[in-house]
């Protein structure tokens, strides 16, 4: 057998396990944060990867805001147990009593508080020193400056003109205690290559990635999927079924639906290919103000 | 194919596509950075690769029109450089700031470009970029040729070990798309960038704002027969001999699921393995062969450089994160010290003496820089002698570490020859090198082995050896308080010695200023004179206002736990101000001495220090005696 020069997945995968392993080896408590979208299924099945024959070393984290699609939640829980790991569910229980939800507060209010502060207040109540995220640079103009390693303050805060310089494969993972660092292993993955990686690799994903007839109603412009009867239906709105699937995953009333015919994977990386809006537009919380992901990371999101 | 030329997805059937995207799996990757100042036209041209090579999207395409139109700088055109300066501040002020990864791919290939700021107080940034670089594009704005920025960019890029370079000659439009020009700076280029080591050097002519020979060659210069842009960076062959070199695998993690399999986890940074191959670990030398590469895949027939493998061992060998598996017929060099060439990337200046962590391959290991042999001037590229080093500046300088380690030449091997300096009170990164060669006066000077030991000396005088070390402002009562411990423990029997700043001063470091450097200097000398007598056996008084706390720690460092006890004389500068026993702070106040600590120069008090004495409490009799029931109770004085 002969030696060939790595292919570009080859390289990506050898450097994301090369960082998840710089992690478990350095810190005391690395978490994995989850969020069962197809980049953490690709973040996941490399940490599989990184301590095979062993498991991972540290637990998976979700912070449920009680809006994820039904779908979502289930196969959350097989995922876990399928692999047999820890994992660890928060949702912010003072924001359920105040009874905050997408419509009653807005998008802005309702990010801030079921998931932006339920991450903080998980991270700090287990004591987490490092955790791991699904980010890409690819995605956001914000995220193409963040470190692999991004440095948290004691109150979860990035700092985008104070970064650690960051060469070669050597990362530092030095904290005092209270700080963290946020770790992105898919920093240097673009959208297609998690989805040839997908492909190539056979990895589990979720069933709303692939088109299916679902119930949805339109909402200036945007396809919103009625996943259960908490969705409060404006006067004279009525859930018709569309041929849908979703480019991203996150809470249902805030995650547009796209109308597509492509139920197995060549046929969604085929239609990303000739897709002419990018990944992020299907979420709202983008959309609020200008700059908008550079201020939230700022404030800990992830 | 060019990218131009790919083919038509929509019209291929989904088993067609199925094989169109595999043979996109088996696309190279080409990482490379870009350099050049705001006004060369650097992040249009990053815009331009995007958009040429149909990477934006509808919606990136709105908000960029939106963008133009709040802060563009071309009119009613789409400025394709705010595209790519991605922060806030940055798309407010036009400049980029730091580091910006940016991907887009063709059919041939995938492209990381990491996008660099070119301001001289930007070296630092790219470094980072380059550090993982396989090429750099340099850009030259063709109106004013060849600048001070382009020597130091292209020293930059050699400095980090890239071999292949393309001189891009950007807004050749403004010079009327003239050959002339072009000539003349790629000749000027050649002749500076000789000795730079590039294996390719192409220099290519274009226009990152109309596209000319970006992807299209354009039909501006027909007089350029060379490829363009984006088709160089597709057929470029920057193949290293990763693979040809001595096998290397910095071990990261001990991989033991139970007890009966032992692993160790890493990426092998050169060479290929096959079980059945022998290995050494290279610090300890102790041998084995390789009985499996396993992966989650199943076990390999082979892993080669690049790949991030975990190996098991036909025997049982101690080996821990840290430790490099090696060949045994071309072994990396083990040592304490080395050469290096250092890139200073914090604010605060680089002390030679100091204390500072160093991680190099999977190692963290403590160590100082003992010497800056000189610093370069990245612009002119002579060398200067230097004491410290300051942001952005390089130098050639000798590392010791607390222990030996294995490392290569940067030159051989970057992944076992670059390093990062990190401070450790702020823990930031605050410089990186690249081993240049091994010391060899750390071989060869071997420790004398005793048979008098500390202990043996210590227990006929019936005392446990310490530093008592006194910190504290000028006028604390530093000396005052010390001088009467020590005749207190006279008196009863101990023998001790008093180690007196200003006496010090005198004699032994006489040589030294009061530059930070030189405080720190004087600091490791006290500290070093301070071990050899608690090695004799002795109590030892040290006081010296020591400002810093890091070489407070590196003297706590260098004798062993409990035999440091830290005594903050604790005097508020007002009060310490105005008993000015010698007069030295009303000098300062005048400006006749420079850097005195609480004036100008900083003082930074213990954490936790063992004692803490408050000098406004009570008399000095009194907190002489404190101390003496302080070792007393803790055995000090037996």
């Amino acid at each position: 057998m002969s030696a060939n020069r790595l292919t570009h997945l080859k390289r990506l995968e050898a450097e994301s396990i090369h960082i998840i392993r710089e992690v478990a080896a350095e810190f005391k408590n690395p978490v994995m944060l989850y969020s069962i979208g197809k980049d953490s299924s690709v973040m996941l099945h490399l940490a599989m990867k990184a301590f095979h024959p062993s498991k991972p070393p540290f637990p998976l984290l979700h912070v449920d805001t009680t809006w994820k699609f039904r779908e979502m939640v289930r196969f959350r829980d097989d995922t876990a147990k399928r692999l047999g790991l820890d994992l660890i569910v928060h949702t912010n229980q003072d924001g359920v009593r105040d009874g905050i939800t997408p419509f009653t507060h807005g998008s802005s209010v309702y990010t801030g508080v079921m998931k932006t502060d339920a991450l903080k207040a998980a991270l700090t109540r287990y004591g987490f020193d490092a955790a791991f995220g699904g980010a890409r640079r690819d995605e956001e103009k914000s995220r193409a400056k963040e470190r692999i390693f991004s440095f948290r303050t004691k109150t979860h805060a990035w700092d985008p003109k104070n970064q650690r310089p960051e060469l070669w494969k050597l990362y530092n993972a030095r904290v005092k205690p209270g700080e963290s660092i946020r770790v992105f292993p898919l920093s240097n993955w673009t959208e297609l290559d998690i989805w040839q990686y997908i492909l190539s690799e056979a990895i589990p994903i979720v069933p709303l990635y692939f088109a299916a007839e679902r119930p949805v109603v339109n909402r200036d412009g945007m396809l919103i999927m009625v996943d259960d009867d908490r969705l409060p239906l404006h006067p004279g709105e009525t859930p018709e079924m569309r041929r849908i699937r979703f480019r991203t995953l996150g809470c249902y009333p805030l995650t547009g639906a796209m109308e597509s015919d492509a139920a197995t994977l060549p046929e969604i990386v085929r239609e990303m290919l000739l897709a002419r809006t990018s990944e992020r537009s299907g979420r709202l919380i983008d959309h609020d103000e200008a700059a908008s992901m550079e201020k939230k990371k700022k404030e800990g999101y992830f | 194919m060019s990218a131009s030329e790919a083919p038509d997805l929509a019209t291929l059937d989904v088993a067609a596509f199925t094989d169109y995207l595999a043979r996109h799996e088996k696309k190279s990757l080409l990482r490379f950075l870009t350099c050049g100042s705001v006004d060369d036209g650097k992040s249009t041209l990053i815009g331009r690769l995007l958009y040429d090579t149909k990477l934006l999207f509808e919606d990136q395409l709105k908000s960029l029109e939106r963008d133009s139109r709040r802060h563009g700088t071309v009119g009613e055109d789409i400025d394709f450089a705010l595209l790519v300066d991605g922060l806030e501040a940055e798309r407010e002020q036009g400049i980029t700031i730091d580091v910006a990864y940016r991907f887009f791919a063709t059919d041939l290939r995938k492209f990381i470009v990491a996008d660099t700021p070119g301001h001289e107080q930007y070296t630092r940034n790219m470094a980072t970029g380059a550090s993982n670089a396989d090429l750099a594009v340099i850009l030259v704005d063709a109106r004013h040729g060849i600048l001070t920025q382009t020597r130091r960019h292209s020293f930059i890029v050699s400095l980090l070990g890239i071999r292949h370079v393309v001189l891009a000659v950007n807004k050749i439009d403004l010079v009327d798309y003239s050959k002339d020009v072009f000539d003349r700076i790629v000749a000027e280029y050649r002749a500076f960038a000789a000795d730079f080591g590039f294996e390719t050097l192409r220099p290519i002519p274009l226009s990152a704002r109309f596209g000319d020979n970006v992807l299209d060659p354009g039909p501006n210069l027909s007089w350029y027969d060379g490829p363009t842009l984006v088709r160089h960076l597709e057929t470029v062959n920057v193949e290293d001999d990763t693979l040809a070199k001595p096998f290397r695998m910095p071990v990261q993690w001990v991989n033991r699921p139970n007890l009966d399999f032992r692993g160790f986890s890493g990426t092998i940074a050169t060479g290929l393995i096959r079980p059945g191959d022998p290995i050494v670990v290279a610090k300890s030398g102790r041998a084995s062969t390789v009985k499996a590469i396993v992966t989650y895949d199943g076990d390999q027939p082979q892993a080669q450089a690049g790949e991030a493998v975990t190996l098991t061992l036909a025997d049982e060998v101690d080996i821990s994160r840290g430790d490099v598996l090696t060949t045994p017929d071309h072994r990396p060099e083990v040592s304490d010290q080395f050469a290096a060439t250092l890139i200073w990337m914090a604010d605060e200046p680089l002390l030679p003496g100091r204390s500072y962590l160093f991680k190099l391959g999977t190692k963290v290991v403590s160590g100082q820089i003992t010497e800056i042999k000189h610093k370069t001037d990245v612009n002119t590229f002579s060398k200067l002698a230097a004491k410290t080093l300051a942001l952005n500046e390089v130098g050639v300088v000798n590392v010791a570490l607390s222990e030996p380690i294995a490392f290569d030449p940067y030159a051989d091997n970057r992944d076992t020859g670059g390093f990062i300096v990190i401070d450790r009170l702020s823990n930031l990164t605050v410089g990186a090198g690249m081993v240049s060669f091994g010391l060899r006066r750390a071989t060869n000077i071997h420790w004398q082995a005793l048979d008098v030991s500390k202990q043996s000396r210590a227990f006929l005088k019936g005392q446990r050896p310490a530093v008592l070390w006194f910190t504290g402002l000028s006028g604390a009562g530093k000396s005052t308080i010390a001088n009467l411990v020590e005749k207190k423990l006279h008196s009863l029997g101990r023998h001790t010695y008093t180690l007196d700043g200003d006496n010090i001063r005198h004699g032994l470091n006489k040589d030294l200023g009061f530059t930070d450097a030189d405080r720190v200097e004087n600091i490791r000398r006290v500290a070093e004179t301070a071990r050899l007598f608690v090695d004799a056996g002795l109590i030892v008084l040290v006081s010296f206002i020591s400002p810093f706390r890091s070489e407070r720690r590196l003297a706590r460092e260098l004798v062993a736990e409990g035999e440091f006890v830290e005594i903050f004389v604790d005097t508020p500068l007002s009060v310490a101000e105005t008993r000015d026993p010698k007069g030295l702070y009303k000098k300062a106040r005048q400006g006749q001495i420079k850097n005195f600590t609480g004036i100008d120069s900083p003082y930074e008090p213990p954490e936790t220090p063992e004692l803490r004495l408050d000098t406004t409490s009570g008399t000095a009799e009194d907190l002489a005696e404190q101390i003496v029931a302080y070792l007393e109770t803790h055995d000090y004085v037996i």
